[in-house]
């Protein structure tokens, strides 16, 4: 069923309408949500579809944010080309960091994916000339979107909006991209290997390119995601490469579920609103975070989309 | 005869734990053989040496005169040698149909196996070709789990314990299929405890205690000395 309806375009067309509640916040959330939402599918790639447990993927998010930020506020870069040049330059150091990390199986993969994304961190935090050391480089300029206000319907907008329906779009390509990866025969060398890495290497798959290769391509698009991350917030700081960035990102994709291919996304919808909601209550969020990770780890182990699914199948069956 | 593949002095451990104290064997083209021996005598410790996931610490694997002791399994698995594990475990998520594909994609070697002629020899799997792989009942399974290694087109087939667990009726059916296997030409290495199997199919025997090789002569020999079999095997 998935298969016949473009999902992402579903998804996108839908999504295009926030603008039009006429809330600057209602705007903001979802421009939020919809880069968080791409940085967690591609975590997944590797989670869900070949099984490699990344404690650092920041490291990506952070290097693409940093990319196209130098790129756009230090030399003037325009946009169109600073934004593929950020998933380029992240697929690089993926590339680099996953050619090690591949050599290690289980723990120690994930330690190490730890260990570069900590040392990508240390990098950002200290070397001031390039990237601003501890002060991050503020004020990263927005892309000209000027050309918008000329499209019929979107004269009024504020250039939040405007920057909204752009990441929207990019996103969904990038997306949409992503869903083409896994559905397609390399996709499921990627499952015969999260399956049993041993069983796909006697028939004959080279298990270590292939990891080495979604590794790469997981870096890609978490470098895009930082890349517009770095805009929307106006600036990039180097906890964007930090391990706890590392840990929601994870946090996201295991709340939504890393079975289903939109599990990531909805984990980092319900985790944005959440986090919304209740710190405009209590200063206690990591608590309730907290709670509500033992109950999905206990009790829904699918996440929520798995537990949706499992839901949808048991009335279906009545 | 030159042999296909031979095993000369080959030793393995897991770890700390010595499993193959210097096994030599051989297989030539077209050969059955088949090692026979209780549980824990080093059978599939010996498939998994010569398919290269467990590493023998010493001793040569010659591949067609090349020592392939030391490659990675992919590399094993692309030079012409297929492996069906004991566990018989199919990629349980994919369908029986994908689970071929897969495996033609992976081995990247042409030959004459294709999706049809393995379900020409496995009539059972057409039917079930759409259906999610860990469905399947366990001879069902190892149907599948045999098709998905001949895709690869091997040269050598490992076969280990094929007939575990299976329910007598199946264990005949996939006796016939096997032999039929073995009537086109393809080398076979089988391990087994059920020895009507093996010796059904098999030109040669092998038989380990202890990680060595206890005795070694023709399948009738060991066939039609109840003698000779009991002392062996001690059945």
């Amino acid at each position: 069923m998935s298969r016949r309806i473009p999902w992402v375009l579903v998804v996108a067309l839908v999504a295009m309408w926030v603008p039009w509640l006429g809330s600057r916040f209602y705007t903001f959330l979802a421009t939020d949500i919809a880069i968080l939402a791409l940085f967690a599918l591609s975590l997944n790639l590797l989670l869900g579809y070949t099984g490699l447990v990344s404690f650092g993927h920041a490291a990506y998010f952070g290097i693409g944010a940093y990319t196209s930020a130098i790129l756009m506020k230090t030399h003037g870069v325009p946009f169109a080309l600073s934004f593929p040049a950020a998933g380029v330059v992240a697929a690089l150091f993926a590339l680099v960091f996953g050619f090690f990390c591949v050599r290690l199986t289980k723990i120690y993969f994930a330690m190490l994916t730890l260990a570069f994304a900590q040392i990508v961190w240390a990098i950002c935090f200290k070397w001031n000339d390039v990237t601003g050391g501890e002060q991050g480089l503020p004020n990263v300029p927005y892309p000209e979107l000027g050309w918008m206000a000329a499209i019929p319907g979107l004269g009024q907008m504020r250039a939040g909006d405007h920057f909204y329906l752009l990441v929207l779009a990019l996103v969904a390509v990038a997306v949409a991209a992503l869903r083409r990866i896994v559905a397609s025969p390399y996709g499921r060398m990627l499952t015969v290997i999260r399956e049993n890495p041993e069983r796909a290497e006697f028939i004959g798959i080279n298990v270590r390119l292939y990891q080495l290769s979604a590794f790469t391509a997981a870096g890609f698009f978490a470098g895009l995601a930082g890349a517009l991350f770095g805009i929307f917030n106006r600036g990039v700081f180097p906890d964007f490469a930090y391990w706890t960035k590392s840990a929601e990102v994870l946090i996201m994709t295991i709340l939504g579920g890393m079975g289903h291919f939109w599990g990531p996304a909805v984990g980092a919808m319900v985790l944005t609103l959440l986090n919304q909601q209740i710190t405009s209550y209590t200063e206690y969020w990591p608590l309730i975070l907290g709670t509500i990770l033992i109950v999905l780890l206990f009790g829904f182990r699918g996440g929520i989309v798995g537990a949706l699914a499992g839901l949808g199948r048991r009335l279906r069956r009545r | 005869m030159s042999a296909l593949l031979e095993l000369q002095d080959v030793h393995t451990a897991y770890g700390l734990s010595r499993v193959l104290f210097g096994i030599s064997l051989q297989i030539g083209a077209g050969e059955c053989v088949c090692l026979l021996g209780r549980n824990g005598v080093g059978k599939t410790t010996t498939m998994r040496s010569i398919m290269g996931l467990t590493r023998p610490s010493a001793g040569r694997v010659l591949w067609k005169g090349r020592d392939i002791a030391g490659w990675m399994p992919h590399r094993i698995a692309r030079a012409g040698i297929g492996f069906v594990p004991e566990d018989r475990r199919v990629f349980a998520e994919l369908t029986v149909w994908e689970n071929l594909d897969v495996a033609e994609r992976a081995a990247q070697r042409r030959g004459p196996w294709t999706v049809a002629r393995v379900y020409e020899t496995f009539p059972a799997l057409r039917d079930l070709a759409g259906r999610q792989a860990g469905f399947l009942s366990g001879g069902e399974q190892q149907m599948l789990t045999i098709g998905r290694t001949l895709m690869c087109n091997p040269e050598l087939l490992l076969l280990d314990e094929p007939s575990e667990g299976l329910a007598p009726l199946v264990v005949d059916r996939l006796l016939e299929q096997v032999g039929a296997l073995k009537d086109q030409g393809l080398t076979i290495l089988l391990a087994e405890q059920g020895v009507d199997f093996s010796l059904r199919l098999a030109d040669r025997a092998y038989v380990l205690e202890k990680g060595t090789v206890r005795h070694s002569g023709p399948a009738a020999e060991l066939r039609d000395d109840a003698a000779l079999r009991h002392r062996l095997l001690a059945l």
